[in-house]
């Protein structure tokens, strides 16, 4: 049976070319394959250069993706061909080569980035960034809706209506990142991948745009793809959450459950590294430290990618990829140990 | 020797004095650590826990200027020490790891080159053999492995969570008795700054200097910390050791903080409690207490007089008119306006 989607991708893969070197380059997204319901948070978690931003992007068709599928409604917005479909009939057959104008589709989709001081134009006045997404995809029938929907919109995230005649340089962190917010909301997305939005923010501020966030989602029927590093917060916004190691998704459940009983090597380390602020928790628990550094990805490890610094690595995970599986309801990871 | 006071600031001022009008970064902040202790600095941005680190080095930039109060490490009066001094003073007794690693360490120079350069610096007497023998020693104390072959690489040569051992390596070649650590682990990902607090306090506990680790995030404060000190706008608003701070704050912008971010052990979902509005624009601070504006249980006082610090037992201090009013009569009085009405700009 297919579940139904708001977006999903399938056996997706960028790599990015690397000068002079032979070979596909950077391997900064291996495989993956995922699916988002409508009204779903989906988090995204792993450490600097596992490719959780790469992917959010190449969703959005930002980068162009090497090769795999990713759907919309069911509906192809980039298909590299050849992978296997099977149609309501049953029958099985080669997909088609497919990339689509995506104009309309960016009306849908929708990205807040991480650092907003850096995303927003600094030569532009708060209307005139949130004006523009208005104009390119003209939502507004006149000059006065326009302004109308600009303000609505300042009230939305909690912004003052005067605020439109001002330049970024003149807000704060976390009203920067609410104006980005703004940008954002201003074409009635369905869908927004949130690229780490609170990771530049002060401690103090981040809890009010999360919360701003949810309020949006609740009210709006809107579906994320938050990306973060830091799985506290993912794991308080997300309905399920991935974890990325080097490219490749190697867990994938519940966000509880994936708390409670995380089963990839990989997943249960980053669990014991997150600092918790409780004294006696922190100190009484046990740790997994890992050995060494991320490997890179232009040179990745044969087998699982995790091989070289998992505790429990055997001779197989070093030969064979292992598989993306189903091991508990709605539970997925790869690895062999769980064979 | 164990309780003996290594390091005692009183009433530490420093001021910018920029073309806009003075910002006074540190507005009068006392503290004091024994040997051996881990204490946290925690703020937000612009806070002045960093420039507070900076002038105990003295390593301000204009137009930073120590304006007023004390900094007696040993016995001895830093702020008056002379140029010579303060350059003896650096490195054999104090030293400093900063937060970004690659931007500390020269790219021009080998790692083994930098190390020898930073003990010799410090120590006229020793021989270069000798000191690359102790550069050696050092780099497999902070847990690199092969480190005669690292020594003749460069920083680029290493990842960041190597540099920072590397830099950890440095800042304690001269075996100083305080270690400054201004926000080491946070351009490092969860599972590399694992292994840095793992390493930090292994080290501390072979070496048994003081560490002052200053950091936003309170988790790593949890985790390593003996005391800690919670700092608002340029002034200290509370202090007690890490069980008094994560469990009885005395500071309603202490317990802001603790309920503004979500557990980890939190096995359902639940509401963030933010701290409504913005930090303060030093420029302009409030009078009375900084945190008044965004307090939810902003008294009329809170926005006329800053609090005096109120002892709640075992070193545990917060500046609060709250706390002051329950030691004077337990029960509150007077002077609460619209309490319990959130006050903020917003």
């Amino acid at each position: 049976m297919r579940e139904n989607y708001l977006i999903e991708v399938q056996n997706l893969k960028k790599y990015f070319p690397v000068k002079g070197m032979r070979g596909p380059g950077v391997q900064a997204v291996e495989n993956v394959s995922f699916g988002i319901s409508q009204g779903e948070t989906l988090g995204l978690v792993g450490e600097s250069g596992c490719g959780k931003t790469t992917l959010g992007r190449t969703i959005l068709r930002l980068y162009e993706p090497t090769q795999g599928r990713i759907l919309y409604r069911n509906e192809p917005i980039f298909d590299s061909g050849d992978l296997p479909v099977v149609d309501e009939a049953g029958r099985e057959s080669r997909s088609r080569p497919a990339a689509v104008n995506m104009l309309p589709y960016r009306r849908k989709m929708q990205i807040i980035f991480q650092d907003p001081s850096a995303s927003l134009d600094p030569r532009m006045t708060v209307g005139e960034i949130i004006g523009e997404a208005i104009d390119i995809h003209r939502l507004a029938a006149g000059k006065r809706e326009r302004t109308e929907m600009i303000r609505e919109l300042l009230y939305q995230v909690g912004l003052n209506t005067e605020h439109a005649n001002r330049y970024p340089h003149e807000f704060s962190g976390g009203q920067q990142q609410r104006v980005g917010i703004a940008r954002a909301l201003a074409v009635k997305p369905e869908f927004i991948v949130c690229d780490e939005p609170i990771s530049a923010l002060d401690v103090s501020i981040q809890s009010q745009i999360v919360n701003m966030l949810e309020d949006m989602q609740k009210e709006l029927g809107l579906t994320y793809l938050f990306i973060a590093h830091d799985l506290s917060v993912v794991r308080h916004i997300s309905n399920r959450i991935g974890v990325m190691y080097l490219g490749c998704l190697v867990e994938l459940a519940e966000s509880y459950e994936l708390n409670r009983n995380p089963i990839h090597p990989y997943t249960k380390t980053l669990l014991s590294a997150v600092p918790v602020p409780d004294p006696q928790v922190s100190r009484s628990r046990k740790r997994i430290v890992l050995e060494g550094d991320i490997p890179s990805p232009m040179n990745p490890p044969s087998g699982c990618r995790f091989h070289t610094r998992c505790p429990y690595a055997t001779e197989r995970c070093k030969q064979e990829v292992p598989p993306f599986r189903e091991h508990a309801p709605g539970h997925f990871a790869a690895c062999h140990l769980l064979d | 020797m164990n309780d003996k006071k290594l390091l005692e600031v009183k009433d530490l001022k420093v001021s910018f004095f920029t073309p806009a009008g003075e910002v006074k970064a540190v507005g009068g902040i006392t503290y004091d650590l024994n040997n051996g202790e881990i204490m946290g600095i925690v703020g937000e941005s612009g806070s002045g826990k960093s420039v507070e680190a900076y002038s105990i080095l003295g390593l301000l930039q204009s137009p930073g200027k120590v304006i007023g109060g004390s900094v007696t490490f040993e016995g001895e009066d830093v702020l008056a020490f002379d140029k010579r001094k303060m350059e003896s003073f650096r490195g054999n007794k104090v030293s400093m790891i900063f937060q970004n690693p690659m931007t500390s360490l020269n790219p021009v120079y080998t790692v083994g080159n930098q190390l020898i350069e930073a003990l010799r610096t410090h120590n006229r007497t020793i021989s270069r053999a000798q000191a690359g023998q102790r550069a050696v020693e050092m780099l497999k104390l902070v847990g690199i492995n092969n480190p005669e072959k690292r020594m003749k690489q460069y920083p680029h040569e290493f990842s960041g969570g190597m540099r920072q051992r590397v830099m950890i390596a440095m800042g304690l070649i001269c075996s100083p008795r305080l270690l400054i650590a201004d926000e080491p682990t946070t351009a490092l990902d969860v599972t590399i700054q694992a292994q840095i607090l793992e390493l930090m306090k292994d080290i501390q506990s072979k070496t048994h200097m003081a560490i002052i680790f200053i950091t936003h995030n309170l988790g790593v404060v949890a985790e390593i910390c003996d005391k800690v000190s919670v700092m608002y706008a340029g002034k200290i608003v509370e202090q007690g050791s890490v069980n008094d701070i994560f469990y009885s704050p005395g500071h309603p912008y202490t317990l802001g903080l603790l309920r503004s971010m979500p557990r980890v052990d939190a096995q359902e979902y639940e509401r963030l409690i933010p701290i409504e509005g913005t930090p303060v624009d030093m420029l302009n601070p409030p009078e009375g207490c900084p945190f008044a504006p965004r307090c939810q249980q902003c008294m009329k006082l809170c926005l006329q007089k800053m609090p005096p610090y109120v002892e709640l037992g075992g070193g545990h201090r917060a500046a609060c008119w709250l706390r002051v009013q329950e030691q004077v009569n337990g029960v509150d009085t007077a002077g609460r306006a619209d309490s319990g009405e959130a006050d903020s700009h917003a």
